[in-house]
């Protein structure tokens, strides 16, 4: 009644939609089995954050280094407050850094950018950096740019 | 007053119809095997002709869609210069709706039909009958095997379908088409997260896993044992399977991405 | 004379709004083979599945071996069915199994046996219906009448008490219907079973009848031993004996509130 050849094709068939799942996890959505790496946190306030999220990178030269974890509003600043996670491996971020929120490509997702400082001090677990350039809205581009060509003329 | 009798007879029938579903759906899990050994034997069976023998459908139908997808989404996206987001789009697509609606519906025709259909004729000719009479409980020696197949297998289908959805994809724009595969790939991961799109994207096959069998089960147990009633059977398996599986997508995008 | 297996008492059966039985009280002898004839129609499938308890009646009770089956749990029911053999009009072979392994269905599920006592039984039993030559084919490679005593080879694979046998002769060949009238009577005989046979074969079924009960109309007409029956002078019985095309059971199917003329094979519980 149980044929080996049956037994064959549904343990293969098995194996099959095993390995189609870590194929999507590992090469699709780039999740990392290596178990969760070592970080230290650092915040940051912006005026305005404007549509960043929550596991967006956080980068330096354009090499992601960390993500952010949460974003929440900083009610006595009326600010917002990004927590960030840091690998533990990039331990030398000055404490005069400079962050921005930018953009990949024109429509492309938000992202965090580290400039890096000048101070020998570096940033530890909880510290703030305080050099921070909020996300370029557009409609406070084409106001600015208009205003400015009224009072050229 | 004659129509509203009417509303309320046909809703108080379905409702009946679908409690004795329900009834049956719990009786058919919650019956312990009597031999382990058995039952492990039923359902590689089972497996088999559900499960081994969808795959040539779904890995066919999982290549084609990918490889349209990636055709259709290159020729919009090059429109604005991010021919590179087509892996993203690909890759969302798949595994958020493509996947595991394409599988089921598939799934629906293939492997549901023909459950209907060999349910129907063992209630013809008279062996569901037969097991009662030995003391053996149909449901647990013909449904439950049927019933746990078809939902251990959909979802593996719906993976499998959106790997190779993704492969075709990757075929057609990297190398047909020339978008470079590091952007291709680099834009998709940066996009599609585990929990929120490829565990949603599974959750749905498995619930839509739930729903397909179940129908196909209860249709063939229920049936009218005559070729007529086996046809209509078939039929309403394939025309209920794929509404339910429709309507409970719009459902569970709903709650999962609907707050996007 | 002989101690009463099954009991009927005014059981009352309808299905769909039709009633098929009206009060129907009958009794079957333990140790005897017992023939239930009627028209087709009458319901005499319904009979074998009422004792069976696959299908309930509206009121009445059914007694088997002095138990009152429909009053019973599923698992003392299952217990009882266990001593019925039933013998399927259809065959109701099981289609992904060998014949051996049909035969072996019903030991291997209720009894601890090991492996060699069932294959031993089994070819016991296949050869008690004359094919243990059969034993690996598929049930789609046998002839019907092949089929039919394969399947009467599973229905006493527990050796029942009571085995049923849901029209045998139907579609059959005459050599096939001689194989199966003397297997029935031998089975009985030699393993002291009570046999219900549901029928419309008159010859066949007189000839190994120790016990004839005719339904029509929903009744019980004559109830009594083959000589007896033959011997009867009630018209409904004697048309239905030699087979008259009009009489007490007409030839035209009422045009209106006729109640018991549709075939009820095929209505599983």
């Amino acid at each position: 009644m149980r044929s080996k050849r049956t037994e064959f094709f549904v343990g293969s068939f098995i194996v099959l939609g095993l390995l189609a799942f870590v194929y999507l996890a590992v090469q699709v959505s780039g999740l990392a089995f290596a178990g969760k790496k070592d970080t230290y946190q650092i915040v940051a306030r912006f005026d305005d954050i404007g549509g960043l999220t929550s596991r967006a990178k956080v980068t330096i030269a354009g090499v992601t280094v960390g993500t952010v974890e949460s974003i929440v509003l900083d009610k006595e600043l009326y600010m917002g407050l990004v927590t960030m996670n840091i690998d533990a491996d990039v331990n030398n971020i000055p404490i005069d850094s400079s962050i921005a929120i930018l953009t990949s490509g024109l429509l492309g997702e938000k992202y965090l950018g580290l400039s890096i400082g000048a101070e020998e001090e570096m940033l530890t677990n909880g510290e703030e950096i305080y050099d921070t350039q909020s996300a370029l809205v557009l409609e406070t581009l084409i106001s600015q740019f208009l205003f400015k060509s009224d009072s050229e003329d | 007053m004659k129509p509203i009798v009417a509303l309320g007879t046909s809703f108080l029938d379905w409702l009946e119809a679908v409690g004795r579903a329900g009834i049956f759906l719990v009786q058919s899990i919650f019956r312990v095997p009597v031999r382990l050994n058995e039952a492990i034997n039923l359902l590689i069976k089972q497996l088999y002709s559900v499960g081994v023998l969808s795959l040539v459908i779904i890995v066919v139908s999982g290549a084609f869609i990918g490889m349209v997808l990636a055709l259709q989404g290159y020729s919009i996206l090059a429109k604005f210069g991010s021919e590179e987001a087509v892996g993203q789009l690909l890759a969302l697509a798949l595994l958020r709706e493509l996947g595991p609606v394409v599988t089921a519906l598939l799934f629906a025709g293939r492997a549901g039909s023909s459950l209907t259909a060999e349910i129907g004729l063992m209630k013809a000719t008279e062996q569901l009958s037969s097991f009662e009479m030995m003391g053996v409980d149909p449901l647990r020696r013909v449904i439950a095997p049927r019933f746990i197949a078809g939902v251990i297998c959909l979802p593996l289908l719906s993976i499998i379908f959106s790997a190779t959805g993704i492969m075709g994809g990757l075929v057609v724009s990297v190398s047909w088409l020339g978008v470079h595969d590091g952007a291709f790939w680099s834009l998709m991961q940066q996009s599609v997260y585990f929990d929120t799109d490829i565990m949603n994207g599974f959750i749905k096959a498995v619930c839509f896993s739930v729903v397909v069998t179940w129908i196909a089960v209860y249709q063939g147990y229920e049936c009218v044992p005559t070729s007529e009633g086996i046809g209509k059977a078939t039929t309403r398996t394939v025309v209920l399977g794929s509404l339910a599986i429709l309507a409970l997508d719009f459902v569970l995008t709903a709650a999962m991405f609907g707050d996007f | 004379m002989t101690e009463t297996y099954i009991k009927v008492e005014n059981v009352r059966f309808s299905r769909a709004g039709r009633t098929i039985y009206e009060n129907v009280s009958l009794s079957i002898p333990r140790g005897k083979i017992t023939a239930v004839m009627g028209p087709s129609g009458t319901g005499k499938t319904t009979l074998l599945r009422l004792i069976a308890a696959q299908l309930a009646p509206d009121s009445g009770r059914i007694l088997v071996d002095n138990q009152d089956v429909h009053t019973l749990s599923r698992t003392d029911l299952y217990k009882v069915r266990r001593k019925m053999g039933m013998l399927f009009q259809s065959g109701a072979l099981f289609s992904d199994m060998s014949v051996a392994e049909n035969i072996a269905f019903p030991m291997e599920e209720h009894t601890q046996l090991s492996h060699d006592t069932i294959s031993q039984r089994v070819s016991d039993k296949l050869h008690s219906v004359g094919l243990r030559g059969a034993a690996d084919l598929m049930p789609s490679e046998l002839s019907g009448g092949m089929a039919r005593r394969v399947a009467l080879a599973r229905a006493i694979s527990l050796d029942p008490e009571l085995v049923m046998y849901d029209e045998p002769f139907t579609g059959q060949d005459p050599i096939s219907k001689g194989v199966l009238v003397s297997l029935i009577r031998q089975l009985n005989d030699s393993a002291n079973m009570t046999s219900v046979l549901v029928s419309h074969d008159v010859e066949e079924s007189l000839s190994i009848a120790d016990h004839v009960c005719i339904l029509s109309g929903g009744r019980v007409i004559a109830e009594g031993t083959a000589e007896a029956i033959r011997a009867s002078n009630d018209p409904q019985v004697k048309q239905f004996l030699n087979g008259e095309p009009d009489g007490p059971v007409p030839f035209h199917y009422p045009e209106k509130g006729g109640d018991l003329e549709r075939d009820q094979r095929g209505v599983a519980s």
